[in-house]
């Protein structure tokens, strides 16, 4: 077959539907807060990963809540456990926590 | 005795009558409807309390039906105002010192929205009939069921220049928190998504309400404005929208949807405006002196406003500026 070069993109869509939530919900069970998050972005912006590589927290976890697991314990492996994000969140999420414990669910992703 | 014509029976009206009656000054109600209460006769709780409506239009009630000095007209309309004479629908005339604009606001048609199916496809519904729903004290899709996902989706008619809607209208952003934590109260089971543009939790408990609804009853909210609605093969209502905060697209189908609809002003204003040499804002609602040391007077002696008139307002808010509006009366009394 001859390749022209031609390929088709993954969709970028969130699928809600067909997006298995099920780790997401026992996430969002174990650690309500993290519901809080109105996404300022005051953890990202004080990230020392985030300030020297492309992490970006809050983006992350938001994924997760939408059952969107591809890649986030990678990515939660660029955070040192500062902990600098749990001082600054205006709405007291234990996001040091949510860190451990979306990596202890998606130790499998 | 000095008298006061006040045009609208809602909560406005009714309660700028009962404190002008206090302040020994008589007052008539002009209602186009056959029964006062306006608009909150229909609602069923306030936030951020859940306080039922009937009890704060209860309580309204008998103290209008007690105060000194307050007749109703019911089922006619002023077809013509001056500050000292308003004549109505029926022919009658009635002499007064000052006369009172309630006339409150128009709900948003949500069907102008083509986009998000009104009226279109089956359980699209507004937040207005989704309390019309829990007064009914059912909530049931249309084939019966019970609905297992339901969105939520904010600004409908605010916020929008494609509906000539440039403005806020304050209070759905917290009706819909209120309205997610009453379904998922009904539907502990049910997933509950709210669409956002911005959240505006502007009053006392609001905020608290809202992140009660986040933590404690599992509401997701997704940033971003819905896009479009189909239907699906099975009965079902797809949404598109962006997660903004993630800044990918997002698709997800539901059984329910529930429009937030905005506070639209009336029609009638602009006719007001130009009859009786009042002004209106940009909105639509009309305009006050100013937003401070004269925000119930029109820019026409004698004449007052109270209430949605000029602006999207709250319950609340609404029988704090009728208050304000009788003081203000009997202020501009004295100095006649």
């Amino acid at each position: 077959m001859i390749n022209f070069g031609f390929s088709i993109n993954k969709p970028r869509v969130i699928d809600i539907d067909n997006n298995n939530l099920r780790k997401s919900n026992e996430i969002i069970l174990e650690m309500p807060e993290l519901q809080a998050c109105i996404g300022c972005g005051s953890c990202t912006a004080s990230c020392t990963a985030g300030n020297l590589t492309d992490f970006n927290f809050r983006k992350v976890h938001t994924l997760v809540r939408r059952g969107e697991y591809q890649g986030a314990y990678m990515e939660l492996n660029k955070c040192m456990l500062c902990g600098k994000c749990r001082l600054v969140c205006p709405r007291g999420i234990n996001t040091r926590g949510i860190v451990m414990l979306i990596k202890r669910k998606l130790g499998d992703f | 005795m000095k008298h006061i014509v006040i045009i609208g029976g809602g909560i406005a009206g009714m309660q700028c009558a009962v404190e002008l009656s206090s302040l020994g000054i008589s007052a008539t109600v002009i209602e186009k409807e056959h029964a006062t209460g306006g608009k909150l006769a229909s609602w069923h709780r306030l936030f951020p309390s859940f306080t039922p409506a009937e009890d704060v239009l209860g309580e309204l009630r008998l103290k209008f039906a007690k105060a000194a000095n307050i007749s109703l007209r019911c089922g006619v309309t002023a077809t013509e105002i001056t500050p000292r004479k308003v004549t109505l629908s029926t022919g009658d005339e009635l002499e007064c010192d000052a006369v009172v604009l309630a006339t409150g606001f128009t709900l948003f048609d949500a069907r102008i929205k083509e986009e998000y199916g009104y009226g279109i496809y089956d359980n699209v519904v507004t937040s207005a009939d989704l309390e019309d729903m829990f007064n009914r004290g059912e909530i049931v899709l249309k084939n019966g069921n019970k609905p297992r996902r339901i969105a939520l989706l904010h600004c409908v008619g605010s916020r929008d220049e494609k509906v000539c809607q440039r403005h806020c209208s304050k209070v759905c952003c917290v009706t819909g928190v209120k309205q997610a934590i009453e379904l998922k109260e009904m539907f502990p089971t049910a997933d509950v998504f709210n669409f956002y543009m911005d959240i505006r939790m502007f009053g006392p408990g609001y905020e608290e309400m809202y992140r009660e609804a986040q933590v404690k009853h599992n509401v997701h909210f997704v940033r971003g404005r819905i896009s479009e609605v189909s239907p699906t093969i099975d009965g079902r209502l797809q949404l598109k929208a962006e997660d903004t905060l993630t800044g990918r697209p997002l698709k997800m189908s539901v059984d329910m949807l529930v429009l937030l609809v905005g506070m639209r002003a009336n029609e009638e204003n602009a006719e007001l405006a130009a009859r009786y040499g009042l002004q209106c804002q940009e909105s639509g609602f009309m305009k006050p002196q100013d937003n401070f040391m004269h925000n119930v007077e029109s820019n026409v002696e004698g004449i007052f406003y109270a209430g949605t008139i000029t602006s999207p307002k709250s319950v609340g808010e609404t029988l704090n500026e009728a208050t304000t509006v009788a003081l203000r009366i009997k202020d501009w009394l004295q100095k006649q």
